[in-house]
């Protein structure tokens, strides 16, 4: 199990977010979450990569337990350790986040030499390697702002990938895109399910959900509504819920 | 007295008017930061106090501050007062930038959207890292253009300087335009601020011009 989530609760004041949510993810295994807008699915993927602080459950990458609850409490392992933690996942932002003053190479290299110290000739030559399969192989001394949406979000994969993480998680990495660069970046992420990356996406991409993933997760409310193989949940959904939320994506 | 001769004496002043400007912004642009990341504490103690002396710092004149510092100590603690005048000089003055810089910087680290710091904290950046490779570059150049106008007022704020009797050039200005009961001076003065600031804009706009090549 590359990643274990159990009991999730989180709220935001008063606001219930989760609502006891459980999610574990195998090795290889392409996970897509869909579900309306405030169903909880990016304060999911928030709270599974540390952004958000979650309230109680627990937390475990590779087995290793990064929150645990004791007596109601969610309590995190030192900050030193988490940081640690993090080199075990990647997350991929709606917006992008590519950092403006660095070109499109720097962002690739420079976490992977700064923060894992890895040699910098061998980063440097993984990098160029990345951008080649994202397509970008020209675009290296390029600096994001001379880069379409789509370029942008293709880079910040590979941003991502340079990490060598375990697990790669992707929240709503189209939704800022215009519908004609959606293509370039689902095909990314499609091959990448092809070469067995682990994957959790967070999309609105119904058609993209059903051909890419293992498995579907249709949260609403701060729960898991509904999962199982995408053909299952598209084709024939148990919950009326469900069925509910994809008749609105059709019409 | 010749125009020539006005321009000599009150010239010879310029090297003082320099160590003001100078000085004052080799100790306020960092304490300036300082000021900025206290300001923005988590501790309500902290940041309050430092809010308070802002508003100080930015409610009275500057003039008033420079008498402060400098006669302040012989009238509080009856310490004799400082003969280099340049000491409390370059004191209040650094003091007094030092906060309005330190608003400006706490207005261009708002700034940066938050998506930068999730970026790098997800990729392992420590704090420090985050806010030296990632967060100050783009503060920087989303200041600039402020830094630069509080730059040419300092330029403009040496002559305050008078107050004190510190040598600097806009005081022998005034010296020349009593004893001569001539205005001339005070063109001349207007003259060396003019170009003085002509210098501080071409600059400014260098600097400006090496951080376009990103938005």
């Amino acid at each position: 199990m590359i990643l274990e989530m159990n009991n999730i609760k989180k709220s935001f004041g008063s606001l219930e977010v989760l609502k006891d949510i459980s999610l574990s993810v195998d090795k290889g295994e392409v996970v897509s979450i869909i579900g309306p807008s405030g169903s909880g699915k990016s304060t999911l993927l928030r709270c599974a990569t540390f952004l958000e602080t979650i309230d109680s459950g627990e937390v475990l990458y590779l087995g290793k337990a990064a929150v645990t609850t004791q007596d109601g409490k969610a309590e995190y392992v030192a900050p030193a350790e988490l940081r640690k933690m993090r080199s075990c996942y990647g997350l991929v932002f709606q917006q992008f986040n590519l950092f403006p003053h660095y070109t499109v190479l720097k962002n690739i290299i420079d976490a992977p030499i700064n923060v894992h110290k890895r040699p910098k000739a061998e980063v440097i030559a993984e990098a160029k390697a990345l951008l080649e399969k994202m397509g970008l192989g020209d675009k290296a001394d390029a600096y994001p702002c001379q880069l379409s949406g789509g370029q942008q979000q293709r880079v910040a994969i590979a941003r991502a990938l340079a990490m060598k993480p375990d697990i790669l998680f992707f929240d709503e990495p189209t939704s800022a895109l215009d519908p004609e660069l959606t293509g370039e970046v689902l095909k990314v992420i499609k091959q990448l399910a092809e070469d067995n990356m682990t994957m959790v996406v967070v999309t609105h991409e119904m058609p993209f959900a059903r051909a890419v993933s293992d498995r579907v997760i249709f949260m609403a409310e701060g729960v898991i509504v509904e999962q199982g193989h995408p053909e299952e949940v598209f084709g024939n959904p148990k919950e009326e819920r469900t069925r509910q939320f994809l008749q609105n994506y059709q019409n | 007295m010749t125009l020539m001769t006005m321009i000599i004496k009150m010239s010879e002043g310029l090297g003082k008017t320099c160590a003001i400007f100078f000085l004052t912004l080799l100790f306020s642009l960092p304490l300036g930061m300082i000021v900025a990341l206290l300001r923005m504490s988590k501790n309500r103690i902290i940041s309050n106090i430092v809010r308070f002396f802002i508003s100080i710092l930015r409610g009275t004149p500057l003039m008033l501050q420079l008498l402060a510092v400098t006669y302040g100590p012989y009238y509080l603690f009856g310490l004799s007062v400082s003969r280099n005048k340049l000491i409390p000089v370059v004191v209040a003055f650094a003091i007094n930038y030092a906060a309005y810089f330190a608003e400006i910087y706490r207005g261009g680290i708002e700034s940066i959207p938050i998506g930068q710091y999730e970026a790098a904290t997800v990729l392992g950046y420590s704090k420090f890292q985050t806010f030296f490779k990632i967060i100050l570059p783009q503060v920087v150049k989303r200041i600039l253009p402020s830094v630069t106008n509080e730059v040419i007022t300092l330029v403009k704020d040496t002559s305050i300087a008078f107050t004190v009797s510190y040598q600097e050039m806009f005081t022998i200005g005034k010296q020349i335009a009593n004893s001569q009961t001539s205005f001339t001076p005070f063109v001349v003065a207007g003259v060396f601020y003019f170009i003085f600031n002509a210098v501080v804009d071409f600059v400014m706009g260098k600097f400006e011009k090496r951080l376009d090549y990103y938005r």
